[in-house]
């Protein structure tokens, strides 16, 4: 096996259903608190190969590694199921639809895992749970439950019970696009603001507008390839592939 | 209606809905844990499992309860297997309930949205604990109710085992009406005590699934 270099290495990404090829050997490098978009469009295979990184859904071929360990090692059963738990622990994500446990507060939201797992203290959990929760501006609502929030309230949870585990790397799985356009935007200065702190994350989105402004590099993807990446002012300003045109007229035009 | 007839039998009556209420209870538990077994067989990563528990629910809801009671009463002795009319009773419409309980549960559990396991093993939790901690607890909510509607059917259904002679509230009438000649008297009597009963579990199900309802 080479040595990784990169932070975050998809090397050789390939997956399909049958004879459906969802994914067609796509490669990608991440470095440490590189932030980057995945665009294109539905049906694209962006959010199955942002869901392969932590083997939500396994590849069929290729490999990914992560900060020089390899993730989806080729491990008997049992081994495999304890190597994938302790990578995800360093693999936040969040989903379109939030996924907040609708029969555990807020603060339980946030605690569950990290208890669990990392065998914390109540004090110490309950001191996670107002700083991850002050972080994302909803520790006001530490003993509410999920029902009683609204959409971008949620997802700002979600976020702070994704953090609460200390990842290495963030995936976002489209969200803000299950959020009322007036909910978006607390949700991406969230996003913002992890940015800021140089957190690494891999971002599967629809705005192009919030892709261009926080994100060091974009990857348009259209049927399984990788057509076109680069710096999101190369990509958005002059993209050089005619797919990659054609999707951005087409959703500039869906925006208006 | 002989008024008087209700008023002189109905302690004894009393007595057998005891009994009514003895084998409902002891069916339902039996029922519960053949339910929980049944469920997890047929959600099982194994297909010998599945299989398991899909003949398991095929056979007990595709033939009626009163031949798998005959069966195991009448038929029991032939094959070595010795026991009273009570246990059979016991035994026999546990085992029948725990067919529907298993479909229950199995349905509750995996009404439970996928994303909440996929959001519980992403934060690095193994299967069983999200199971334990995310699928289950809501699953256990989404179950209280259906396997109310179970439970009321089982309670009604304790009425077969009076077909192998066990004393409840159904035989108990029988019998009266064999010395009184009242059957109106003596199946009245029976319906409003099953009716009491049934009622009762119903405001203690409804109880229970307001109590544990997620907000």
């Amino acid at each position: 096996m080479t040595e990784t270099k990169s932070f975050v290495e998809i090397r050789h990404a390939q997956k399909s259903y049958g004879t459906l090829e969802v994914l067609k050997d796509i490669s990608l490098n991440v470095e440490r608190g590189q932030i980057v978009a995945i665009i294109g469009p539905s049906g694209s295979g962006k959010s199955t190969l942002l869901r392969a990184i932590n083997d939500l859904d396994p590849l069929t071929g290729g490999e990914v590694w992560l900060d020089g360990v390899q993730v989806n090692k080729n491990l008997p059963h049992n081994q495999y199921e304890k190597h994938i738990n302790q990578m995800r622990q360093d693999i936040g994500m969040v989903f379109q639809h939030f996924n907040l446990f609708p029969h555990l507060s807020v603060r339980d939201n946030v605690t569950m895992a990290p208890k669990l797992l990392k065998k914390i203290s109540d004090k110490e959990a309950n001191k996670l749970a107002e700083e991850q929760l002050d972080h994302v501006g909803m520790l006001e609502r530490i003993d509410y439950y999920p029902a009683q929030l609204s959409g971008g309230q949620k997802q700002r949870v979600a976020i702070a019970r994704a953090l609460a585990m200390k990842p290495k790397l963030m995936l976002f799985d489209e969200a803000t696009s299950a959020l009322d356009p007036e909910l978006v935007e607390e949700v991406n200065l969230v996003m913002k603001k992890l940015a800021q702190e140089h957190m690494t994350m891999i971002i599967v989105t629809h705005e192009m507008d919030f892709a261009a402004s926080v994100c060091d590099r974009v990857l348009f993807m259209d049927k399984g390839v990788v057509v076109e990446e680069g710096p999101p002012e190369q990509v958005f300003k002059n993209p050089t592939q005619e797919r990659t045109r054609n999707f951005l007229r087409k959703h500039l035009e869906g925006a208006k | 209606m002989d008024i008087e007839l209700i008023l002189k039998v109905y302690p004894y009556f009393l007595k057998a809905a005891v009994i009514t209420v003895e084998l409902s209870v002891l069916t339902i538990v039996l029922g519960l844990i053949c339910g929980a077994l049944g469920a997890a067989s047929r959600l099982s990563r194994f297909a010998i499992l599945r299989f398991i528990g899909a003949a398991y629910v095929s056979f007990f809801r595709g033939t009626p309860a009163l031949i798998q009671l005959f069966l195991l009463y009448f038929g029991g002795p032939q094959i070595g297997i010795q026991l009273d009319a009570f246990q059979a009773g016991v035994i026999g419409l546990g085992v029948n309930i725990g067919a529907y309980m298993t479909e229950t549960m199995r349905g509750a559990i995996v009404a439970v949205d996928r994303g909440q396991t996929e959001a519980a093993r992403t934060l690095g939790l193994s299967k069983a604990q999200a199971f334990r901690k995310v699928t289950l607890p809501q699953a256990l909510r989404l179950m209280i109710r259906p396997l109310g509607v179970n439970i009321n059917a089982q309670i009604k259904g304790t009425a077969l085992v009076s077909a192998i002679s066990v004393v409840e509230l159904t035989y108990t009438a029988q019998r009266y009406i064999g010395s009184t000649y009242k059957p109106f008297e003596m199946f009245f009597l029976a319906g409003v005590l099953y009716l009491i009963i049934i009622t009762a579990v119903g405001k203690g199900v409804s109880f229970l699934d307001r109590k544990v309802r997620i907000q």
